[in-house]
C-alpha cells in the first residue's frame, strides 16, 4: 500500500508571528520556519505504517515556495521514501489556500494512485483546518479527520477521531483521508546518518501549473491586523486577597 | 439574502448556545435557516425553532446522520445550497470536519472560525494562533464559513419559526460509525461556561489534575488544559484550550501551572476575568492575567478551593 502525506512548510511554533507594519500580513522575512507540526505527526504515521509493513512505500508531497524543498528533506530523514515539490508561489508571504492545494493534490494522488492519504490536521500558520476534508471532497473519498489512532484493517480503516466530548471511533473505506490530531503519535527526530542518507532520496519539481491549477486566492485578504491587546493586572499576595479581588469583581 | 446554519446536534440535542451564537453572529446576513440533522433531530429543530431570529427551521431525522459523519451531513448541506448565499457552521469539531467538505464540493473556499462579519463578503478571523487578525473578502458565489462561537453573543429565546422536514440526500456511504468514548461528567460544557478552570504542565501528573477537578466543581465551572498537559498525557484532547483546541470566552478563567504559551493564549485571551496561578514570577501568563498569584499550585489551590 502506498500512502501519500502532504506537508507544509509553515514559521517556527516557537516563533512568535508579528504583523508587519504596513498591514499587509505577517512578516516571514529572515524568520525560522519548519515542517508544520500536525505533518510530523502525518509524516510519522505513515512511516510507522511501513515499519509494520502494512505501507510499503512513503511518499510526501508539498505545495508552496521552492523552499519547501528543505521541508521535505526533513521528512525523507524520518524515513520517508521520496518526495514530491510542486512550487506554485515564489514569495514566502504568498500563502497557497486550501482549495487550490487540494486540487494540486487531486492531481498528484490521481497520478500516484496511493490507498491512503495522511495530512495533518492544521496549519499554525493560517489556521484554516480543512486541507484534508476538501482534498477527501474533490477525490469522492471517505475522511477520518483529527484521528489519535489508526488501524489499516484490509479495506478499510478504524480510526479513532479526537471529537467533542471525547472519541469517536468510525470505520472508512480505502482509499480514504485521514488527518492526523496531536496524540496520534510523538514524531521522532531524523539521525544525522539519515539526514545524510535523505539528501540521495529522489525529489521530484513540478509546478501548479502542470497540473493546470489555477492557484489564485479566493478569500483576498484585504488587511492584517495586531489582536486587541490586554493589559496586565495586578498581582496578589496571598489566596485571601484574591478571593477578596474575585468578590470585588461579582465573578464569584 | 438567505443564510444556512447547520445547528448543532449532538445525541438528539441540540446545543443551544453554540447554534444560538451562530444564529446572532449571521442575522445581518439575512433570514437564517437552521438545519437539524440526526438520527433523532425533531426534539432539537423544535429547540431551535424558539430561537430569537430564527426565521425557518429544517430537519433531516434519519439514521444515517446520527453520527454526523462527514459525507453523508455534507452531501445533505449540499444538496440544499441552492436557495442560500451563506452557508455555515458553529466552529465544533464536527462542523470542522463537515465544512471544508462543503466548500470543496461547491468549488469554495471554507472561511474557518469567523470572529467578525462586515460584510456580506468580508469576515475577520484569527490567524497564526490569533497573533493576528485578518480581513479576507470572500470572491465565491457562496460562502462557506464556520463561527468562532466566543466572538458572539447568544441570540435570545421567544422564536416561533416554522419546522418543515428537508428532502435527505443519498449517502456516498463511504464511512460508519463504530463506537463513542463519551466521559460522562456533570460538569458544563467547555465551550459555553461561565466559569473555567485549566490547568498545565505544572500540574505533573493525571492524578495530580484532580486538585484542578476539586477548584472546578467547587466553582461549578468546566475543566481545561493547555496544550502541554494534554501532550504529558495529564489531561484528555478534548479538554485542550488553545490554537488547537477549543477557544473559550467565560466570565471567569483561572489558569493553574500554565506558563501562557502563544498557542494556549489563543484559546482563552478573550476571557472576561483572567486568574493566574504559577510559581514562576516571570511567566507570560501573568502579562494578560487581571489578578496573578505567585505560589505552589499544591498549596495555593487547594486552599483556594477551602475558602471559596
Amino acid at each position: 500500500m502506498k500512502v501519500l502525506v502532504p506537508v507544509k512548510r509553515v514559521i517556527d511554533y516557537n516563533v512568535k508571528a508579528r504583523v508587519k507594519a504596513d498591514g499587509s500580513g505577517v512578516d516571514l522575512a529572515n524568520v525560522k520556519m519548519s515542517m508544520n507540526p500536525f505533518d510530523e505527526i502525518a509524516v510519522e504515521e505513515a512511516i510507522r505504517l511501513k515499519e509494520k509493513g502494512v505501507a510499503d512505500e512513503v511518499v510526501v508531497v508539498s505545495v508552496g515556495v521552492k523552499q519547501a524543498a528543505e521541508t521535505l528533506r526533513t521528512a525523507l530523514a524520518m524515513g520517508a521514501d521520496r518526495a514530491i515539490l510542486v512550487v506554485a508561489a515564489d514569495d514566502v508571504h504568498q500563502d497557497i489556500e486550501p482549495l487550490a492545494v487540494a486540487k494540486i493534490l487531486k492531481a498528484v494522488v490521481d497520478q500516484e494512485q496511493p490507498r491512503l492519504v495522511i495530512a495533518g490536521k492544521q496549519a499554525i500558520d493560517n489556521d484554516m483546518n480543512a486541507t484534508g476534508q476538501m482534498l477527501a471532497a474533490l477525490l469522492g473519498w471517505g475522511q477520518a479527520a483529527f484521528a489519535s489512532k489508526v488501524e489499516i484493517d484490509g479495506d478499510s480503516a478504524k480510526v479513532t477521531r479526537e471529537v467533542d466530548g471525547g472519541l469517536q471511533t468510525i470505520s472508512v473505506a480505502l482509499p480514504a483521508i485521514v488527518t492526523a490530531d496531536l496524540r496520534l503519535n510523538e514524531p521522532r527526530y531524523a539521525s544525522l546518518p539519515n539526514i545524510m542518507k535523505a539528501k540521495k532520496k529522489p525529489l521530484e519539481e513540478r509546478t501548479a501549473a502542470d497540473y493546470g491549477v489555477d492557484v489564485a486566492p479566493r478569500l483576498e485578504v484585504v488587511s492584517t491586523r495586531e489582536p486587541e491587546g490586554r493589559q496586565a493586572g495586578i498581582k496578589v499576595g496571598s489566596v485571601d486577597e484574591l478571593v477578596g479581588k474575585l468578590k470585588e469583581a461579582g465573578v464569584i | 439574502m438567505a443564510v444556512l446554519l447547520l445547528g448543532e446536534v449532538n445525541h438528539g440535542t441540540l446545543n443551544r448556545d453554540a447554534t444560538a451564537k451562530a444564529v446572532h453572529a449571521l442575522a445581518p446576513l439575512g433570514d437564517v435557516t437552521v438545519l437539524c440533522a440526526g438520527a433523532h433531530a425533531r426534539d432539537a429543530a423544535a429547540d431551535a425553532a424558539t430561537i430569537a431570529g430564527v426565521a425557518r427551521v429544517l430537519v433531516a431525522e434519519d439514521a444515517r446522520y446520527g453520527h454526523r459523519l462527514a459525507e453523508p451531513t455534507a452531501a445533505l448541506i449540499v444538496s440544499l445550497a441552492g436557495d442560500y448565499d451563506h452557508i455555515a457552521a458553529p466552529s465544533t469539531t464536527d462542523a470542522k470536519n463537515v465544512m471544508p467538505r462543503v466548500a470543496a464540493l461547491l468549488d469554495a473556499m471554507v472561511i474557518p472560525d469567523v470572529s467578525r462579519i462586515v460584510d456580506a463578503q468580508t469576515f475577520e478571523r484569527p490567524v497564526y494562533a490569533g497573533n493576528a487578525i485578518q480581513t479576507v473578502r470572500s470572491r465565491d458565489a457562496k460562502k462557506v464559513m464556520t463561527i468562532r462561537t466566543a466572538s458572539f453573543d447568544a441570540a435570545g429565546a421567544g422564536g416561533s419559526a416554522p419546522v418543515s422536514d428537508a428532502t435527505l440526500a443519498d449517502d456516498p456511504g463511504l464511512s460508519s460509525w463504530v463506537g463513542d468514548e463519551v466521559a460522562a461528567s456533570d460538569r458544563p460544557e467547555l465551550t459555553s461556561a461561565g466559569r473555567v478552570v485549566s490547568g498545565g504542565r505544572g500540574v505533573g501528573s493525571k492524578e495530580q489534575f484532580a486538585i484542578i477537578e476539586a477548584l472546578a466543581d467547587k466553582l461549578g465551572a468546566a475543566v481545561g488544559a493547555s496544550r502541554a498537559a494534554v501532550d504529558s498525557g495529564y489531561a484528555p484532547n478534548d479538554w485542550q484550550v488553545g490554537q488547537t483546541g477549543k477557544v473559550v470566552a467565560p466570565e471567569l478563567y483561572v489558569a493553574v501551572g500554565i506558563s501562557g504559551a502563544i498557542q494556549h493564549l489563543a484559546g482563552m485571551k478573550d476571557s472576561k476575568v483572567i486568574v493566574a496561578i504559577n510559581k514562576d514570577e516571570e511567566a507570560p501568563i501573568f502579562q494578560i492575567a487581571d489578578y496573578g498569584l505567585v505560589g505552589d499550585l499544591f498549596t495555593t489551590v487547594p486552599e483556594l478551593t477551602g475558602k471559596l
